[in-house]
Order: C-alpha cells, then sequence, then structure tokens
C-alpha cells in the first residue's frame, strides 16, 4: 500500500513522473492550475509501489511519497 | 599605549602596513608596476597576522576573491595600477551593487591601453564616476605623501565600512615607490585574535560580525539566511535599491569631503593638486609668496566626494580668486572644479602625462602668464 | 502509511522560475537533501551563477552570495579561506564554468581549494535564450549556431572536468546525469561524495550533471532526457573521471 501526493499548482506539467511510473498511475490532467499547466494527476489504486521514481525525477518537488 | 615608531619605507609597503593594522586580513592582488612591493609587503605580512594573501590568477578573479571575503565578514582589499584597474571595474561594480565594504589601492601609471610604467593622474574620471557599469560612486582618498599613505587606509576601511560601499585610495607610481619616514604603530607579532578554529580570520571575531555585520555570510545558525547580491529581477526593486544607495551617496558627499587648504583667506591665485601633484603645486605657492603674489592651495584630499563647500565658499567672496588647477593628466579633476565654482571663477589648467610631471617652472610660467 | 519522500528541509516550498522539464529543480532538491542529511545547513555558504540559476539563492534556505559571471570560484575561494570551517559551494552552468570562468575555474581547482563544485551542463546557454555553450555538441543547432555546430568553425564541446582531472589539486571528478530516477540517484551520491569530501578536507571536488533544458533543446522533458542518454552521454561518457 503506498500514494503519492501532487502539489498541483507548483507542477508545470513536464510529465516527466508520468513517462517513469511504472505502473502507469499518474496522467495529465483536464484541468488547468493557476500557472495555466495543465498538472499531472495521481490515480488512486492498491497498484502504487510507493518506488518513488515519479518524486526523485520531478524537477519541481512537486510530490511526496507515503508508504 | 600604542607603540610608535619612526621607519624608512616605501608608500606601497606604507599602504599595505596601513590595512593591516586598520584589520585588513584579507588581500588579493595580481602583479602588475608599479604597486608590487604592496602585494610583496602582503605576501609576507599576512599570514603572520593571521590573515590570507592569495596572488590571483587576474585583476577579475583578485576584485572577485575581495568580493567573496567580504561577504564573509572579513576587512578584505586588492590593490593595483591602472590597467589592472580597469579590469577590476566589473567587481567594484558588483561590490558596489552587493552593498560591501571593500578598499582598492590604485597606484596610478600612464595610459591609455598598455601606457607605461611612469606615474599619472589619468584615471580620476574613472575612479570619481564609479568606474564600472551602473548607478554607483566609490569614495576615493588621495594621499599626498607616505605618511598619509599609511594614515589613509583605517579610514579607507571605516568609509567603507560605515557606508557599505567600496573606498579607492587613490595614488601614482611616484608616491608608491618613494620611501620616506614614517610614524607607524608597532603592532604585536602573533595577535591572539587566529587563536581557535571557531574564529574568523579577520579584525572581528565571529561574535563581532554577527552583530556589527548582520548581513556577512556566516552560515545561517539562529537567524534566517543571509543573500549578497546585486540581482534584483522584480519590477520596481532595483529602482527602489538605487534611490537608496542614491540617497547614501548623497550623505557620503555631505559629510565626508576633505580637502587642506595652504593661504585661502587672501588668495587671488589658488592651484589646486592633488595626490603627488599637490607636493609640487605646493612649492609653487610658496615660492610664488616670497614673490609677493598672493597665491593659495587647495588639495582635495577625498576626490570623491569632491571637497565642493571651499570652492562654493570662496566663489562667492566679493573679490573671487582665480584658480589654476594642475595634474598629471591632460585634465580631469579640473572639470570637477569648473562644476564646484559654477563659472563665477575663472579656471586655467595645466597638465602633462604620459610620464611627463608638471616641474614647478613650468607652472610657475604659465601662473604668471595670467 | 510513513513519509517515505518529502520536501527537504533546505528547499523553499515555493515554485521555481524555471520551465518545466528543466534539470536545474532537480540539481537544487539533490543539494538541499544532501545538506538536510549531512546536517550542515547553519555551516553552509552557496555560491550561485549568473545564468538561469541566478536566483538560486531564492530557493535554497541557506546563506547564499551571488557571484559576477563566471567568478563563483574566485568568490569561493575568498568565502572558504576567511571561514574555512564553514561548508562553500559553488553551483555553475556551463558558460559561467567552461567559458567566461574558465580561468577561474582552472586556477581554483589547481590550488586545491577545499570547495565543492556542482557543475550544470545543459549544452547551451538558457538564460539568455539559447546559444551555444562551450559544452555545445556537434551538430547541435542553437541560436548562434543555426545550422549545427561545426568543428571547424566553432571548435569542439570543452571537456573540462576531463582538463581539471589532470590537476594535482583537484580530488574529485564524477560526470553523472538526470536521463532517469537511477541516474538522478547515483547523480545524489556523487554530490553527496563531494560535500563529503569538503567535510574531511580532502580537497577540490566537482561533480558534473548532464542536465536537460527542454526549451532550448526543442524537446519534449521526456525527449530531452533521452536525447542525454542516446547522444549527450557519446561525448560526455558518464561516471568517475578522478
Amino acid at each position: 500500500m503506498a500514494r503519492i501526493t501532487i502539489d498541483k499548482e507548483k507542477c508545470k506539467g513536464c510529465f516527466l513522473c508520468v513517462a517513469f511510473c511504472p505502473k502507469g498511475l499518474i496522467k495529465k490532467s483536464d484541468k488547468l492550475n493557476k500557472r495555466g499547466a495543465n498538472p499531472a494527476e495521481f490515480h488512486e489504486t492498491d497498484a502504487c509501489l510507493g518506488c518513488a521514481m515519479c518524486a526523485v525525477i520531478c524537477p519541481d518537488c512537486c510530490i511526496e511519497v507515503y508508504k | 599605549m600604542k607603540m610608535k615608531t619612526k621607519i624608512l619605507i616605501s608608500g606601497n609597503e606604507a599602504m599595505a602596513e596601513g590595512a593591516i593594522q586598520a584589520g585588513c586580513r584579507f588581500y588579493a592582488g595580481y602583479p602588475i608596476t608599479p604597486q608590487n612591493e604592496l602585494t610583496a609587503y602582503m605576501a609576507k605580512n599576512m599570514p603572520a597576522c593571521g590573515g590570507e594573501f592569495i596572488q590571483a590568477e587576474s585583476e577579475l578573479a583578485a576584485i572577485n576573491m575581495v568580493y567573496g571575503a567580504s561577504a564573509a565578514g572579513a576587512r578584505a582589499m586588492t590593490s593595483s595600477s591602472s590597467p589592472g584597474i580597469s579590469l577590476k571595474q566589473e567587481g567594484i561594480s558588483y561590490i558596489a551593487g552587493a552593498l560591501l565594504p571593500a578598499v582598492i589601492v590604485n597606484i596610478m601609471r600612464g595610459g591609455p591601453g598598455l601606457g607605461n610604467i611612469w606615474p599619472a593622474q589619468s584615471d580620476y574620471f574613472q575612479a570619481t564616476r564609479g568606474g564600472g557599469h551602473g548607478d554607483y560612486r566609490t569614495i576615493v582618498l588621495a594621499p599626498s605623501s607616505v605618511q598619509e599613505a599609511y594614515d589613509f587606509m583605517p579610514l579607507a576601511f571605516d568609509l567603507a565600512d560605515k557606508y557599505l560601499m567600496p573606498a579607492m585610495i587613490l595614488a601614482d607610481g611616484m608616491l608608491g615607490q618613494m620611501m620616506e619616514p614614517l610614524v607607524v604603530v608597532r603592532r604585536p607579532s602573533a595577535p591572539s585574535e587566529v587563536e581557535g578554529s571557531s574564529v574568523v580570520r579577520g579584525r572581528n571575531t565571529e561574535d563581532e560580525i554577527r552583530t556589527t555585520k548582520k548581513w556577512a555570510l556566516t552560515g545561517c545558525k539562529g537567524r534566517p539566511a543571509n543573500v549578497v547580491k546585486s540581482f534584483f529581477m522584480k519590477e520596481g526593486a532595483l529602482e527602489i535599491a538605487n534611490l537608496k544607495a542614491q540617497k547614501k551617496y548623497r550623505a557620503v558627499e555631505n559629510k565626508e569631503q576633505r580637502w587642506e587648504g595652504l593661504f585661502l583667506d587672501d588668495a587671488k591665485i589658488i592651484l589646486v593638486a592633488y595626490g603627488s601633484m599637490s607636493r609640487i603645486a605646493k612649492s609653487v605657492v610658496v615660492q610664488l609668496r616670497q614673490e609677493g603674489k598672493k597665491a593659495g592651495l587647495i588639495r582635495p584630499v577625498t576626490l570623491w566626494p569632491f571637497p565642493r563647500k571651499i570652492f562654493e565658499q570662496l566663489s562667492r567672496k566679493k573679490k573671487r580668486p582665480a584658480f589654476f588647477v594642475t595634474e598629471m593628466s591632460y585634465g580631469q579633476m579640473v572639470e570637477d572644479v569648473k562644476l564646484a565654482l559654477e563659472c563665477r571663477c575663472k579656471v586655467d589648467f595645466f597638465g602633462r602625462s604620459g610620464g611627463g610631471v608638471p616641474t614647478e617652472g613650468e607652472i610657475i610660467k604659465k601662473v604668471r602668464l595670467l | 502509511m510513513n513519509k517515505v519522500f518529502s520536501h527537504p528541509k533546505s528547499l523553499r516550498n515555493i515554485a521555481t522560475h524555471y520551465c518545466a522539464g528543466c534539470g536545474h529543480g532537480i540539481a537544487h532538491r539533490l543539494i538541499a537533501e544532501t545538506v538536510d542529511e549531512l546536517g550542515i545547513r547553519e555551516k553552509v555558504i552557496a555560491v550561485a551563477p549568473v545564468g538561469c540559476a541566478v536566483i538560486a539563492y531564492e530557493y535554497w534556505d541557506f546563506d547564499c552570495s551571488e557571484a559576477a559571471h563566471g567568478r563563483a570560484l574566485a568568490v569561493a575561494t575568498a568565502i572558504k579561506r576567511v571561514r574555512p570551517d564553514n561548508i562553500v559551494f559553488t553551483y555553475q552552468g556551463d558558460g559561467d564554468l567552461a567559458a567566461i570562468g574558465t580561468n577561474e575555474t582552472i586556477h581554483a581547482a589547481n590550488r586545491g581549494e577545499n570547495l565543492t563544485v556542482i557543475f550544470i551542463n545543459n549544452a547551451i546557454y538558457g538564460m539568455t535564450g539559447g546559444q551555444m555553450a562551450p559544452t555545445t555538441l556537434l551538430k547541435q543547432k542553437t541560436a548562434t549556431t543555426p545550422n549545427g555546430r561545426e568543428a571547424s568553425f566553432h571548435g569542439y564541446p570543452l571537456k573540462i572536468s576531463e582538463m581539471l582531472a589532470l590537476l594535482a589539486g583537484v580530488k574529485y571528478v564524477e560526470r553523472v546525469s538526470f536521463f532517469s530516477p537511477q541516474q538522478v540517484i547515483k547523480a545524489k551520491q556523487a554530490i553527496k561524495q563531494a560535500f563529503l569530501n569538503q567535510i574531511n578536507n580532502t580537497g577540490f571536488s566537482l561533480v558534473e550533471i548532464l542536465s536537460p533544458c527542454p526549451t532550448y533543446w526543442g524537446k519534449s522533458s521526456k525527449e530531452s532526457l533521452d536525447w542525454i542518454r542516446d547522444v549527450m552521454t557519446k561525448e560526455f561518457p558518464l561516471g568517475r573521471i578522478k
């Protein structure tokens, strides 16, 4: 059991987290944030490994991981 | 009581000793004639005082080392001669912009370009107008003897610290190389201030720096992080910073004008000269007085702020004196004299540069023609 | 559930001015994590460059000095000499460290100053609009090499890390990259080593990071990382250089 949180307002929508999530649990949000980007969005399921690859590659330090 | 002693020493070495006495504990420089004795003196004497000496890879590196040392809370200085000072201008602008105290010695030589190694006063504009990019000023002190070269160092450091801006000692190769008797305070050879690793290598202890230089980079223990910078990206922020600086410069102009006057009360012709040139001008004035001519002398000690007050005062006399400016340049300080007099008095000029020094005979000849 | 990955204390929790996918943000975070883990936040003094990272001091929550373009290592040299007990590092881009500041870089390294250098190599000038950097690859198009960098005209990509490794004063040089999370973890280890070296008075340590600049490479964030992996590392091989 693990999950992540994404700071949607800080996210600039580079989607490196999307590219590196081994389970494909992060997607581009349909909604715009205040900076005008479609932030990344975590699709909460039991499949998250808590591997933190998303957080490690995030250039904007938007992701925190819970396990 | 401080032990005083009289020694024979060159102007360059006197400045180095004066700086050490003033608590300067960081020196970085790059070799250039005619100021090398200053650097060598620092190399020899700085380590014994617990200070740092670095022969930098360039003048650019040297001035930026001074920036770093000052940011870290030390009293820091560099020295060079005209072409080297041109290279340092970038760093001096950053020091001014970052509100750091620092002392720069310029032992002027002939220019432009590589010029030659003979004495000159051709860097007056560069020194008094800021020199580098941006709206800033440096305090400029012009010693005229080896004793003054020594005495002005603590003054330069104190002014730099007080106003958080660079201060420059503007002298020339003649004064740098000249040897004269100097009354110095004998300093202890091994100051206790370097004992213990927690004590910063400077005049002040770590505690003193943390209280008197609250902006210094000491590590953010027990306080918010400090930043030393001259970059202001937010709209309007740079203008605010510049206006603050201008206010400070106006305060310096009001409070720190220094000059020496001779026979000003009844003088009809007043010679104006600074540094080495003022000694020649002084001889001329004495000679003219012996001939019965009412000559006087103003020797600006601070070149920036320029001592406008005395010129203004004299130019408002009922019988206005005439002025004769002489420089080892083709006319730089003369512009400040004219600005201060605001066309109320006649101003004449004689100067030589590129190795030539106006002689007493030449000046007297010119003055007699007036 | 426990938090297993959180925002480092030494990094202020604010959005940076960097473009989406820019490597500076990762580098800033790794340094902040290292500073936290080594417990040196109150002793650290950073020297920021001129370039995209000029306002790094807005993001790190420790003492920081700005330096003129290329002069970071002269400034850092003096800070460290004045304060040998503080931990002093510079953070410099390829233009800052390997073009305008080459002299300061080489001589600080050669003096063996006990400093840590984090060198961001993204093969381009980002802040000024994507001009050729000393590390720009052959054939790479930039604002000032519109037809691609040509060896006969622009010279070759400068391998400053290899050059510095030749100097006796240099104790540690490693080239790392950000092309995958695994590589980021390796980069963190190298950064930590470079800080530990300073703490242990080992001497001059430099970590070169191959870092993405999607904006001026004209690539997506992921394509940029792939370009580092497939192209950039051919010219700038990863690993310990010294």
